[in-house]
């Protein structure tokens, strides 16, 4: 319910930056992607070559060909439905998640904060490729199993960070003032607290972009993730990281496209971040 | 005057004890009584000031009356309703009429609210108006504390502390409540503009007859708005009496020297200043007696064994000294 000049405000503010817009505008090449990917792809990302097996950029394989002579041009574009809509989920989910679960142990502190770090505690002790190795052996490869097992792993970082926040906002008197309004606390902890934390939450959920990007690429390598044949970035990377030296284009593409991602959302993030800020209207 | 229809508040044997640790070495808890037992009563569209040193527990015996923080023992009661043991659906309704302006107007407001979203805060919590109406409202509101119209979409941080406290002001008028517990409204602004908000505060106080519980330690604005006065002294009532008579003839010897803090802008004025020695008593080891003993010059041998009673020593004007 935020009002709507306020919020033509916030848009006109995010526009104006040409580091956000470039953000915007990775993420935007993405989406694109994720969206077109047979229509935009040259060739069919699992069709293999076996008379060009890595060979270099040139105009019949505009980024060159991997190991087994699949264009690496089509498979980065298809690998982006797998390996953007898997970080965006996994950020998403932990957002939503780690966010509340934060929140409400901030807020309310005493045992509730206790008991909900604690279990906090006990998901941060496993090594977080020892847990989604667990749970990928138990139900087995794919991408919604993958998305699970990143989420049940990264949701603790956004718990965290939000609960140290939420608990030195809550004795701020605005906050007592709402609470003598009579507010009731999903008010206080969503309208009140929640815009006040946007800028840690921002900067965690655009950092945490790469991550199950590449532990997606570890899964997969180790055989519990995806299907090898489906492509993915990460996928990408561990297949061909051995042949870095003779065949440097095999690597480096699918990395800029990772790259390329997690920048597009950071740049973004700030410019979100300094826009949602009213202190920093110029 | 018939006082039994007159009170709007009233607050009895009021307890707020924090527990330091569950126990120390020798199995004993730690108990910090910030307020330790006082009662007073609030007359419909009278100010009543409660001051006293920090640390006394003058805010938490605000906070208590609104239920910010929860008492220990005792009752409080508004119109006749009693406050503490009233149900979260209760508590709601009575939360329309008490309402309570805080010390800090940096960090009383939402610094990503507008000025309009804050001062509609409370409409929208109680479900009352919204859209146009609640815009008109807000408005009206804004302009009876003195702001202009254009601070509906302006943000707190354009605005300077007092006019924040205006805000601030404005946002517990909106329900119009009866009882306004005012925490030190006007400490952390500049004195020019203390007078301002302090003005302000007793124009809306006529305009709508509310009555004020105004805790403070500035003493000349506490003599400036209240009719009567209380003073604390750790987490008890010492003394409690009309303005004048407890400003010129204080009973209690920690009011003396309170008084004689005072500065005067008279330099021919020779007057006695009454010193107290030492720092107060730490309130998590209550002294035996009068808690006041330790500092008092006029202290007797009764005083440190048998705590004085709070008692009526004429017109209205309580006091607990064993020297009365």
């Amino acid at each position: 319910m935020i009002a709507s000049e306020n919020r033509g405000r916030v848009l006109r503010r995010l526009f104006r930056r040409p580091l956000t817009v470039i953000g915007l505008f990775l993420i935007l090449a993405n989406i694109v992607m994720v969206l077109f990917a047979p229509v935009l792809s040259p060739y069919n990302p699992e069709e293999m070559h076996l008379k060009d097996r890595h060979s270099p950029p040139s105009m019949k394989y505009l980024l060159g060909t991997d190991f087994y002579g699949r264009d690496i041009l089509s498979r980065i574009i298809h690998g982006s439905r797998i390996s953007f809509t898997l970080g965006l989920s996994v950020v998403a989910g932990g957002l939503l998640f780690g966010t509340t679960l934060g929140l409400v142990a901030g807020y309310f502190g005493g045992r509730v904060d206790s008991l909900l770090m604690r279990v906090t505690d006990i998901f941060l002790a496993f090594p977080q490729m020892v847990f989604a190795m667990a749970i990928m052996s138990v139900r087995g490869q794919g991408f919604g199993n993958v998305v699970l097992a990143l989420t049940l792993t990264g949701w603790t970082a956004f718990a965290r960070l939000v609960r140290a926040e939420a608990l030195s906002l809550r004795d701020l008197e605005f906050v007592q003032a709402v609470q003598s309004l009579g507010a009731r606390t999903p008010r206080i902890l969503f309208r009140h607290l929640l815009p006040n934390l946007m800028a840690p939450i921002i900067v965690q959920a655009t950092m945490g972009m790469a991550t199950p990007i590449l532990t997606e690429a570890a899964l997969t390598f180790l055989g519990i993730g995806i299907p090898p044949n489906v492509p993915s970035w990460g996928g990408m990377l561990s297949v061909d990281r051995d042949f870095m030296e003779t065949a440097w284009w095999s690597v480096t593409f699918p990395g800029l496209a990772i790259a390329c991602t997690v920048l597009g959302f950071n740049l973004f993030g700030d410019g979100l971040r300094d826009a949602l800020d009213p202190k920093l209207r110029a | 005057m018939n006082q039994e229809s007159d009170v709007l508040l009233e607050v009895r044997d009021l307890k707020k004890h924090y527990v330091l640790s569950k126990r120390t070495v020798f199995g004993r808890r730690e108990v910090l009584r910030a307020v330790d037992g006082i009662s007073f009563s609030l007359r419909r569209g009278e100010t009543l000031g409660l001051v006293g040193e920090s640390g006394c527990g003058k805010t938490t015996t605000g906070k208590c009356i609104v239920r910010l923080i929860e008492p220990t023992s005792g009752q409080i009661s508004l119109e006749g309703e009693d406050v503490v043991g009233a149900s979260p659906d209760r508590i709601r309704e009575i939360r329309k009429q008490m309402q309570i302006i805080f010390q800090d107007p940096y960090s009383s407001l939402n610094p990503r609210m507008t000025v309009g979203q804050i001062v509609g805060e409370p409409f929208a919590i109680h479900g009352i108006c919204a859209g146009k109406e609640r815009r008109q409202r807000v408005e009206a509101l804004i302009d009876r504390v003195g702001l202009t119209r254009d601070s509906y979409t302006r943000f707190p941080h354009e605005f300077s502390g007092g006019q924040r406290q205006r805000v601030g002001i404005a946002r517990a008028l909106a329900l119009n409540p009866k009882l306004v517990v005012c925490d030190e409204p006007v400490s952390a602004l500049d004195v020019s503009i203390q007078a301002q908000v302090l003005n302000l505060m007793v124009q809306l106080q006529k305009e709508s007859g509310l009555t004020y519980l105004f805790i403070s330690h500035g003493l000349s604005a506490v003599k400036h708005i209240s009719r009567r006065v209380g003073v604390m002294y750790l987490g008890k009532l010492v003394e409690l009496g009309e303005t004048e008579a407890l400003f010129s003839s204080p009973l209690h010897p920690y009011t003396e020297a309170l008084m004689s803090a005072i500065p005067r802008p008279d330099p021919d004025i020779v007057r006695e200043r009454v010193l107290l020695e030492g720092d107060a008593t730490d309130s998590n080891h209550p002294p035996s007696g009068c808690p006041f003993h330790a500092r008092c010059r006029y202290r007797m041998a009764v005083c440190e064994n048998e705590e004085p009673a709070w008692r009526d020593l004429g017109g209205g004007h309580f006091a607990a000294c064993h020297l009365r």
